[in-house]
């Protein structure tokens, strides 16, 4: 075992060994020198200085009396040359910020020979930034070679940032060519600053960049239309997801429940609750908490809701609006529970690694990971109620009692578990969506109530008793929304939606997707 | 199902035992203005936070007599009447800002480095301008709100659901600073009312008095309004709208009529409410200050004139003394007491006395 | 031309479906002018031509043919399902059709009128399943039905007149009702209610009544008064009943016609349909 702990240094230090000279030299050169020699292994890039730069960049680089270099490796300065025994003793080298920085560059050079696409698009990306003309060579043969188009974007522009800059019309010409062809913000900037009085003098230069810039803006538009219609879809599938729910309890059961918002809540403390368990009871496997979370959510408010049903719910079929006020009632009394138990402050609910980060489609889209999650959760959740009421028994029976409850009882539906089962239902996906709530937005007492007055606006608008018009009302108000946004506001985006919907109704009283029949009176 | 209760409270109303009881709490109200202008030293002079407060009641039995009106007579439950409350008390506001600000902007647009009076600021240093919005604001947007709701015939919790959005939307609108209205922090700093300061007794008294006069006019006009045929066709709307309309009733005419003149009462009420507590800001507006003063109603017995008066009061009575004693227990109470009245009190209180009367 | 309201007359079988459309425009009628100024000059009241009405592809009426007379009383027969009700709904402009046209008189386009114009311009609808006001005494049901201003403005001053009172009382008196007079609608029996309905119906005074099953739930005595009623208000008024008590229909109806899934299927004298194969087929049974 002692053998093994002496060696190990040794074996990680093999790597370096190859060109230790590589950090000899750099040790040894005054200031000057090491710019020098981090400018040209920048413009010749090369996968063995990596680790080099890499230590050179977490600050683990060493030198003694003379010169001689060091790695910090797991706490230890190693000396990088094997072979030269250590004279005095070993101090950190200290980098001023312009070396720093073309620390930075020079590492970024040397990653665009990797391997995974990830890191040569942050490579690419930071040598936009920083790149310099003598790189432009290299540059522009990873270029050719550059399998990945977001990564041949990124290293465009790197290179048109540089050759902006060339003296020669046609270099210049050429950038301005290249800008066109990506879809990145800082392109457009990068154009329009060209384009800008007396900055640019070659006449043919400046027609290419205004084609260039044109291209550039439709591509970005694209970005943004596709970005809004994310948002869109992801604010939909959250309404979605808090008015699913409500198609059963109040589209099925005609039951109004106020205290809707409220399960949204409450499943929300259910995965602030497990996460709490996890951490205390399990750390290394909380990443995956809202897995766990999904069922206790559930189950929780689906619990309440059949408690709650079987309790006073049930007591007033047939009086819609003595429904709404007592189950206001009821979610003034779970707020106010939930602030004594949990404090009236928001909880933190983290999201997990996986949930963390984005999806990046086009230079100016970051698709969030926990909003795709979300959307693909809700079409899940979707497809699963829709399987259970109407491939199942339970759903025949439902149906049964939401159309004919008198004839339902009479061919021994129970109708009385059977409504208190759909009302559980019900509840238990708000639970759902309270969970994919905590993921993305603030966990407190009063969540479910700004989520209960637009979920009742998709209920309305997508008709009763139709899980499709439910679907498509909350896709449609959720993109209504987004789109109106950024065009007037928040406010009076709901407000002239909210007018919207009353129009609408003008047309079609019975919702998008009733069905039609003789009226029954 | 629906006992007649609408009719027997209007029989009722003129028995001598209501008549005598409706009397003796006019004299206490009046009473406890006059008293309130005896000096502090006296035993029996009525605190300045007392009259504040009953006058706060009042004006809020006004706003739940307006929604019986349309709840209990139309059978419309509206939970947006917080918003006609609030436009009413924000037309008020409106003269108030501007008689403590003088000749100079509201103290909130200075702050924002507004240079001058956004439009439908003009002409609200009139006293007689801002009655006229104070009655324009609630009555126009009723008007058009109603217009359309009718038109399409949202009914029951459709309706409820759309007023409810109605003024959630209202408190959006007014917690943005750009609409001028003086964002979430509202109108407040009020010094004075025609040249009277706003704080003195004598107006303190005056204002009381003028809530008193104006729920005693509600009260009338509800009464007028259920002995007549009118409010026969709004019951008979209540129970059977289609009969109705196969009678040769307009459904939307009746409904439209009586939205817009309980929107203006809620108004008034709210102008009312302003200067005598000294703030309007748009959590007056909250969907939750709306729904509350349907259990009001529901409290006292909808259908009926009186149930709303002391729902309104009962409600509001222990909402200040809960508020104090057991500050976390009050959404205990008044959400148990939503449950309560809507399982076991369908016909509130009044129904309560009215079948003890009669057995 | 003023023809007495003579039975013999009201028997012939003016529809006849071989003859085409426009050759029995006049239905079987008593030719007058109706009152309240209703242009009614061919001696029909309604008209119904090629109604179809279709809900998300199902066909509740097919390409329907129907002309009633003025002062004439027409029974509806046909099994559940035919389509009756949808064409009491299509005729109070509580369902559009989908083609065809409707005419109440010769002027009034009733596709285009809504519910209350339609009421107000004459034709009244009593419903299958009795609807009264419950919350209001008898007295006061009758009071909002009778013929007069309904606008809010007249409502908010209306005063009743001794000749209304009168008129109420007298109605009261016609439907035995006298006694509850004052008594909260909502305690009546299944019974009391339809003829309190009925009640507000004549005090409503319109020319073509529309009525959904009225002997539903009434004794025999009740029955057999209420067809004594209809036929005195046959005549005065034009009368669609809606009815599957074929003893009932027996006893008021000498003119009928059969629906069946959405469509004439046939019409002339109670006996002469009885009579028809296709009518035994689908609805009698043999």
């Amino acid at each position: 075992m002692v053998f093994f702990r002496l060696l190990l240094p040794f074996f990680t230090l093999l790597p370096l060994l190859a060109h230790a000279s590589d950090a000899g030299e750099f040790t040894a050169a005054d200031a000057a020198g090491q710019a020098k020699l981090l400018e040209t292994w920048a413009a010749q890039p090369s996968d063995q200085r990596l680790p080099l730069l890499q230590a050179l960049q977490d600050g683990r680089v060493g030198y003694d009396d003379s010169k001689h270099p060091y790695i910090e490796t797991d706490g230890n300065m190693v000396a990088a040359d094997a072979d030269t025994p250590a004279t005095g003793e070993v101090r950190k080298l200290r980098l001023n910020n312009r070396l720093r920085g073309l620390v930075i560059n020079a590492l970024a050079a040397q990653q665009m020979l990797s391997t995974d696409t990830a890191v040569r698009l942050a490579a690419a990306q930071q040598l936009q930034r920083s790149a310099l003309p003598g790189q432009i060579p290299a540059l522009e043969q990873q270029f050719q070679g550059e399998p990945a188009s977001a990564v041949k974007a990124a290293l465009a522009l790197a290179l048109a940032n540089l050759q902006l800059t060339d003296p020669a019309p046609q270099v210049r010409l050429h950038a301005v060519r290249l800008l066109g062809e990506t879809g990145d913000p800082s392109a457009q900037a990068r154009l329009e600053s060209v384009l800008a009085a007396d900055a640019e003098t070659d006449a043919s230069v400046r027609t290419a960049a205004q084609t260039s810039l044109v291209q550039v803006k439709r591509k970005l538009m694209v970005g943004d239309l596709l970005g809004q219609a994310f948002s869109g879809l992801s604010l939909g599938s959250i309404l979605l997801l808090a008015a699913l729910g409500l198609a059963i309890t109040f589209g099925l059961l005609g039951v109004i429940n106020m205290a809707h918002g409220e399960m949204l809540m409450l499943g929300a403390y259910a995965t602030y609750v497990v996460q709490v368990g996890f951490q205390r009871l399990a750390p290394e496997a909380l990443a995956w908490y809202p897995l766990v979370a999904l069922p206790v959510a559930f189950f929780v408010t689906a619990a309440i809701g059949m408690a709650l049903e079987r309790t006073i719910i049930r007591h007033l079929y047939g009086r819609p609006l003595e429904t709404l006020l007592a189950t206001w009632g009821i979610s003034l009394m779970l707020i106010q529970a939930v602030r004594l138990i949990f404090g009236a402050q928001n909880v933190e609910v983290a999201n997990p690694a996986w949930l963390s980060g984005g999806l990046q489609v086009l230079p100016n889209l970051v698709l969030p990971w926990n909003r795709v999650v979300i959307i693909g959760f809700a079409l899940f959740v979707v497809v699963l109620t829709w399987l259970l009421l109407n491939k199942t028994r339970l759903g025949l029976n439902v149906r049964a009692v939401t159309q004919n409850r008198n004839m339902a009882a009479c061919c021994g539906v129970p109708t009385g578990r059977i409504d208190m089962l759909a009302f559980g239902l019900g509840s238990g996906i708000a639970g759902l969506g309270g969970v994919a709530l905590s993921q993305i937005g603030n966990v407190g007492p009063e969540l479910g109530q700004s989520y209960i007055i637009d979920s009742f606006l998709v209920v309305v608008l997508g008709g009763v008793g139709q899980l499709a018009g439910s679907v498509s009302a909350a896709a449609g108000l959720g993109i209504a929304n987004k789109i109106l946004e950024p065009q007037i506001g928040a406010v009076l985006g709901k407000i002239l939606i909210l007018a919207l919907i009353i129009l609408f109704i003008q047309k079609r009283p019975q919702g998008l997707f009733a069905l039609k029949g003789r009226v029954i009176d | 199902m629906n006992q007649p209760l609408m009719v027997t409270a209007a029989h009722k109303a003129g028995t001598p035992l209501a008549i005598a009881i409706g009397v003796v709490v006019a004299v206490l109200l009046v009473s406890m203005a006059l008293l309130s202008l005896l000096p502090e030293s006296n035993p029996l002079q009525v605190s300045a936070y007392t009259l504040t407060l009953v006058g706060k009641i009042l004006c809020y039995a006004i706003v739940a007599l307006a929604l019986d009106l349309v709840w209990g007579y139309a059978g419309m439950l509206s939970l947006g009447h917080g918003l006609f409350f609030a436009l009413g008390g924000y037309a008020m506001g409106m003269y108030l800002m501007r008689e403590a600000s003088g000749d100079g902007l509201p103290a909130f647009m200075t702050f924002l480095s507004w240079s001058e009076l956004p439009w439908y600021w003009y002409g609200t240093q009139h006293f007689a301008w801002a009655l006229c919005l104070v009655v324009l604001a609630p009555g126009l947007l009723a008007l058009v709100f109603g217009f359309f709701a009718f038109r399409s015939r949202i009914k029951g919790v459709y309706f409820s659901i759309m007023t409810q959005a109605l003024t959630f939307a209202g408190m959006l609108l007014f917690f943005r600073n750009e609409t001028g209205f003086g964002g979430n922090n509202g109108f407040t700093n009020f010094h004075s009312i025609l040249g009277f300061s706003i704080t003195s007794p004598g107006t303190r008294a005056v204002l009381f008095l003028l809530t008193v006069a104006l729920l005693a006019a509600s009260l009338y006009l509800g009464w007028r309004l259920a002995r007549s045929k009118f409010g026969r066709v709004l019951t008979a709307l209540r129970d059977a709208e289609n009969r109705l309309m196969f009678c040769g009733y307009d459904p939307r005419g009746y409904k439209l009529f009586i939205w817009v003149l309980s929107a203006v009462l809620c108004g008034l009420a709210g102008a009312l409410y302003v200067p005598q507590v000294g703030i309007i800001n748009p959590s007056e507006m909250s969907p939750t200050n709306s729904i509350e003063a349907a259990v009001w109603v529901a409290l006292g017995g909808r259908g009926s004139l009186v149930g709303p008066l002391l729902g309104a009061g009962v409600v509001n009575g222990m909402k200040s003394w809960f508020t104090v004693a057991f500050p976390e227990y009050w959404l205990f109470f008044l959400g148990a007491l939503f449950i309560v009245v809507t399982l076991y009190l369908p016909k509130g209180v009044i129904g309560l006395l009215k079948k003890r009367g009669d057995a | 031309m003023k023809l007495p309201a003579n039975g013999a007359f009201m028997l012939e079988p003016a529809f006849d479906p071989a003859a085409g459309e426009g050759a029995s425009r006049d239905a079987v009628g008593l030719g007058s002018r109706a009152h309240g100024g209703l242009d009614t000059r061919h001696g029909t009241i309604l008209t119904l031509e090629d109604i179809s009405v279709s809900f998300d592809g199902f066909k509740a009426l097919n390409n329907l043919n129907l002309y009633i007379g003025v002062g004439e009383l027409r029974c509806i027969i046909g099994p559940n399902g035919a389509g009756k009700t949808t064409l009491m709904d299509v005729i109070t402009g509580k369902t559009r059709p989908t083609t065809g046209k409707a005419w109440f008189g010769e002027t009034l386009d009733l596709t285009r009128l809504s519910e209350v114009q339609i009421a107000q311009a004459g034709i009244g609808r009593k419903f299958q399943k009795p609807t009264v006001f419950e919350a209001l005494t008898v007295f006061e049901n009758l009071e909002l039905a009778q013929k007069t201003n309904k606008s809010v403005w007249a409502s908010l001053g209306a005063k009743l007149t001794g000749e209304q009172k009168s008129r109420i009382e007298h109605t009261l008196d016609t439907i035995r009702l006298t006694a509850s007079a004052s008594r909260p609608a909502g305690l009546l029996s299944h019974g009391q209610k339809q003829f309190l309905e009925i009640g507000m119906l004549l005090v409503q005074d319109p020319q073509l009544l529309l009525l959904d099953e009225p002997v539903a739930g009434m004794t025999d005595a009740e029955t057999e008064f209420t067809a004594e009623l209809f036929k005195t208000l046959a005549g005065q008024h034009s009368l669609m009943v809606v009815e599957h008590d074929m003893g009932f229909v027996g006893s008021i109806a000498d003119h009928v016609t059969v629906l069946h899934q959405g469509t004439v299927l046939a019409e002339g004298s109670l006996e002469a349909v009885q009579a028809n194969e296709r009518v035994i087929e689908v609805y009698l049974g043999r």
